[in-house]
């Protein structure tokens, strides 16, 4: 079965929830950029797979307007993601925590880096001192 | 020489994990709330048949109380309407509900027409409430044991079978720690 | 009838693709003439009744037989024909039939393009790609037969996903699947060479061309996905790390470590070991994403069919295939030693670089897609990994890789002079330098250090690539007439390039605003303006729609009217956003209709996405270098010609 990838219903509950969610949010510039910066890292925890700010379910723009109220009390980043977190947990940000479990996944990368780069200068130093001409096969494989 | 085996072991290990993930028991959709062994979130909401007053977690402080979202454009609510209204005549735990997203006319018509098994509702239209709760899609259930923490959460259509199994032990434990 | 007729012509194919495993392997194994040619007969036979099998589906749709169950889940009367086709393979058990049939193509082509293999090698190769077949056609018939009937039938069909109604159906999939079928062969390459135990570099310049083949049908159709999700999806993004769209992306990425460490192995006879690993990753990969597409395991908007016992038929499948390849790894790679040796600077220490940084980008996507599963299994919550862990994640790697390609494609094999390099790519490094500040600087009023950062490497690596082929092109001192290697190399890494200014470019400049308009009202956004000039209801064959037409003036001038709609389908009764584009080689200015707000005004949102064009442009002209590579004339010539092209052309890239 093929699923739909917007919402499930519209919910025209009234024409006022949306004239609220439209337009500039906020119209200082740096509020409104981490408006849009919040809500494009939290998920919609009723899609499939889709951020808060692309979404038009009821849930969707609930959370829109509760991160709104939050930012113009004044709280940080941070305490607007503590607040979706409490509530809903790990799983409404799309920015994995960096404790547990998925703080491997913050360290991963330099550690592959890492790794990756003592297997590079291992094989590059095994072959530096081999032989330069050789490269048709002289080894002769086990036929079967 | 072992490395060249790595390879294999690892991708052993991935289908390992695999297998489990295919468990048919496991549901993706559901969330576990973040609230379950903690105190369970507060609440004050006008009343749904009576306007003017109001309800809030203080009506079942100190008892083991099951609190239900629910809505009148929700199928799962009325499917498990019927189990709720003999709930409401056979068990000793009280309901609250909470009527999440909604419009007070269908809603009162609603409880008139199937019968209301809540204590009370509460009329929570902006989902101000639903939010602080952890909700997401009705019907949600939630067991609040006497000190206030959240005991169960029930995603979907509370079924006679969820209710045997996970609300009446976890009620029957609550109520044996009497002071 | 027909579909009666499909269904039998699979499992007839079911049979053929069994002789085609068992027959030819156990000849190899015996030097029996007789079993051996069964290959190439029994491979045919297989693509003609799959085939027909496609065709008898392909029939039931147009002609709108709803009695076929599969049909009337995604069909529909009022559906165009265009779509009817396409549909064929818009959900599960069609693509199924799409995946095996595209599978029986490519052993045909294998068949038709071997005739310089040894015998041995190439019955094995059509062996493996038979056994194949043979596990897809087994799942298809047993879980997910897209002939099941639906008695009594329906009187219409509940129409296909309006999201799927589109021309990007009819060519993504398709494509898409011939890059990922594609690997396929090098995986059978592999297996061949480890059951004979014998690799070498003749090996290599076999497989090479058809792995880059694949390849390149991957490049053009992760991109035609991407472009399909921009336009129609309706808000502007073009890569969300979906956990589908990352199964995609990794095949592609060890699929370019492939092609490279080939050239390696080809050139020097090292790496044979690591060269057998990834082909056999890239095509597991490949499995892996059938899997996790179809099993359900992990959310996505793209999943088709949920259902955990399809997943462990796949599953065992997948463990069976990549298990017995691993096995055959663990057995045969040991012997596959090397004596050859290179310096520090050098092609080879470029490529290995390349290698490493490939696969720990694949590590890293496939770490953060499998994340949330393990999180769960382990103590049962949830967490999600989205875009911001891979964009971040993706671009750790992938920074020093792009920088660091510029240099990888002039140096030479063995041992390069480092002043040589240094002297040739001065210039270029200081070009690129200024160009890449000053480019944000003065065409989009900024900058910043990772804009600065990616704008130099994209400049770089652009500028690197066309050095060869200018100075070849002019004949100066010290130029060899380049092969279609080296161009195909020139031109694909040159698209890369090109590919990352896009990205650099969109990531830092988009804006995007969300406005309230009424008729008549202009808003500006990013210097152009936008004005409402009327709302009207349109239908389309299977859907009523309300369309705006949104007029675009810069400096006020007129640009162009985009009619951006909200269609309701009148059977499934979604609702879609259909985003109106004015579409430019140096921006897309993209607007789409939001909600009504009462008093006639709608909310709208307003997009300018500066360079966005290049992220497909650079993919498509990454495909074209591949194209190209592939059709050097050294891998369709026999031995002898071969060695005197060699002796005048140079050596291959």
């Amino acid at each position: 079965m093929s699923r739909l990838f917007l919402g499930v219903i519209f919910l025209l509950v009234g024409w006022s929830v949306w004239a609220i969610d439209t337009g500039r949010a906020f119209e200082d510039d740096e509020m409104q950029a981490r408006y849009v910066e919040i809500i494009s890292e939290v998920r919609c925890v009723q899609c499939q797979n889709q951020t808060i700010k692309d979404s038009n379910v009821q849930i969707a723009s609930d959370l829109r307007r509760e991160i709104r109220r939050l930012l113009s009390e004044g709280k940080t980043n941070a305490q607007v993601f503590e607040f979706l977190v409490q509530r809903y947990g790990d799983f409404v940000l799309y920015r994995p925590p960096m404790s547990g479990f998925s703080l491997l996944l913050w360290i991963a990368p330099g550690l592959f880096l890492l790794i990756g780069g003592i297997v590079a200068a291992r094989v590059i130093s095994k072959r530096m001192t081999m032989p330069l001409d050789v490269d048709d096969d002289e080894i002769d494989q086990v036929a079967s | 020489m072992l490395k060249f085996v790595v390879p294999l072991i690892a991708f052993g290990l991935l289908v390992g994990v695999f297998i489990k993930g295919l468990d048919p028991e496991r549901d993706l959709k559901k969330l576990p709330s973040p609230f379950l062994g903690k105190e369970a979130p507060h609440f004050d909401l006008p009343r749904l048949k009576v306007p003017n007053e109001r309800i809030s977690n203080q009506a079942y402080d100190g008892e083991v109380a099951i609190v239900n979202f629910w809505a009148t454009w929700c199928v799962g609510c009325r499917q498990e309407h019927g189990f709720l209204m003999e709930l409401s005549r056979t068990s000793d735990v009280p309901i609250y509900g909470i009527d999440w997203r909604d419009q007070r006319e269908p809603a009162l018509q609603w409880l008139s027409q199937l019968g209301d098994p809540y204590v009370a509702s509460g009329f929570d239209a902006d989902s101000v409430t639903g939010i602080n709760w952890g909700v997401y899609g009705a019907p949600e259930t939630f067991l609040i044991g006497k000190d206030g923490r959240v005991l169960l959460k029930h995603l979907g259509p509370l079924s006679r079978d969820a209710w045997e199994n996970d609300f009446l032990p976890a009620i029957a434990a609550a109520e044996g720690n009497q002071p | 009838m027909i579909p009666e007729v499909g269904h039998f012509a699979l499992i007839l194919a079911l049979a053929l693709s069994i002789c085609q495993c068992a027959l030819p392997l156990l000849g190899a194994h015996r030097n029996d003439q007789a079993m051996m040619g069964v290959a190439r007969p029994a491979a045919v036979g297989q693509f003609v009744f799959i085939a027909i099998s496609f065709g008898c589906l392909t029939w039931s749709f147009l002609q709108s037989d709803f009695s076929v169950l599969y049909v009337a889940s995604h069909s529909q009367l009022s559906l165009p024909t265009a779509y009817k086709i396409s549909a064929v393979w818009g959900a599960h058990e069609g693509s199924l039939l799409l995946w095996v049939l595209l599978l029986a193509g490519w052993t045909v082509l294998v068949c038709r393009y071997s005739s310089e293999l040894p015998e041995k090698f190439s019955a094995r190769v059509i062996a493996v790609m038979g056994g194949l077949s043979f596990g897809f056609l087994l799942f298809t018939l047993l879980t997910s037969n897209p002939f099941e009937r639906l008695l009594p039938a329906a009187a219409d069909g509940a129409d296909l996903n309006p999201l799927l109604q589109d021309p990007g159906l009819a060519i993504h999939p398709p494509i898409l699947y011939i890059g990922y079928v594609g690997f396929s062969v090098a995986f059978a390459f592999a297996i061949a060479a480890m059951i004979s135990g014998d690799l070498d570099q003749k090996w290599a310049r076999w497989t090479r061309p058809w792995t880059t083949s694949a390849w390149l049908f991957l490049t053009v159709g992760i991109a035609l996905g991407s472009w399909w999700a921009y336009y129609e999806l309706g808000w502007g993004g073009w890569w969300f790390w979906d956990p589908v769209e990352n199964a995609s992306f990794m095949p592609w990425l060890i699929g370019t470590a492939l092609i490279h460490s080939l050239a390696v192995t080809e050139k020097r006879g090292l790496f044979k070991s690591w060269t057998l690993l990834l082909a056999i990753s890239a095509f597991s990969l490949s499995l892996l994403g059938t899997f996790l597409v179809r099993s359900g395991i992990l959310i996505s908007v793209h999943s088709f069919a949920v259902d955990p016992e399809r997943g462990l038929f796949i599953l065992a499948f997948l463990g069976i295939v990549i298990g017995g390849a691993l096995v055959l790894y663990a057995w045969r790679a040991p012997s596959m030693d090397s004596e050859a040796g290179f310096r520090p600077v050098s092609r080879e220490t470029f490529l290995v670089l390349n290698n490493v940084l490939l696969v720990i980008a694949t590590a890293l996507i496939l770490g953060g897609t499998l994340a949330p599963l393990f999180v769960e299994l382990l103590d049962g919550s949830k967490i999600s990994v989205g875009p911001p862990y891979f964009e971040i994640a993706f671009a750790i790697p992938m920074v020093p890789l792009v920088l660091l390609m510029a240099i990888g494609m002039h140096t030479a094999w063995r041992n390069q002079a480092p002043k040589a390099l240094v002297n040739k790519l001065r210039l270029p490094a200081m070009v690129a330098v200024v160009v890449g500040i000053l480019i944000p600087l003065i065409f989009y009023g900024g900058t910043s250090v990772m804009l600065a950062v990616g704008a130099i490497a994209a400049i770089w690596v652009m500028l690197a690539s066309v050095i060869d082929p200018i100075r070849s092109w002019k004949r100066g001192a010290g130029s060899v007439a380049l092969t279609r290697g080296a161009i195909g190399m020139s031109v694909a890494h040159f698209g890369v390039g090109f590919f990352v200014l896009g990205v650099t470019v969109v990531s830092a400049f988009t804006v995007e605003a969300d406005r309230n308009l009424r008729i008549g009202d202009r808003e500006n956004v990013a210097g152009y303006e936008f004005e409402l000039r009327g709302l009207k209801n349109t239908t389309g064959p299977n859907y009523q729609a309300l369309e705006g037409e949104v007029d675009i003036y810069k400096d006020g001038d007129f640009i162009g009217q985009v009619r951006p709609q909200k269609r309701t389908y009148l059977v499934q009764k979604s609702p879609m956003t259909e985003a109106g584009i004015d579409a430019g080689w140096n921006r897309d200015l993209f607007v789409a209709l939001g909600d009504p707000l009462g008093n006639d005004a709608w909310s709208v949102r307003l997009q300018y996405k500066p360079l966005i064009r290049f992220i497909w442009l650079g993919a498509f002209i990454m495909a074209l270098g591949g194209l190209i590579a592939a059709s050097d004339r050294r891998y369709r010539l026999t031995a002898t010609q071969k060695e005197s092209v060699r002796i005048q052309q140079g050596e291959p890239a």
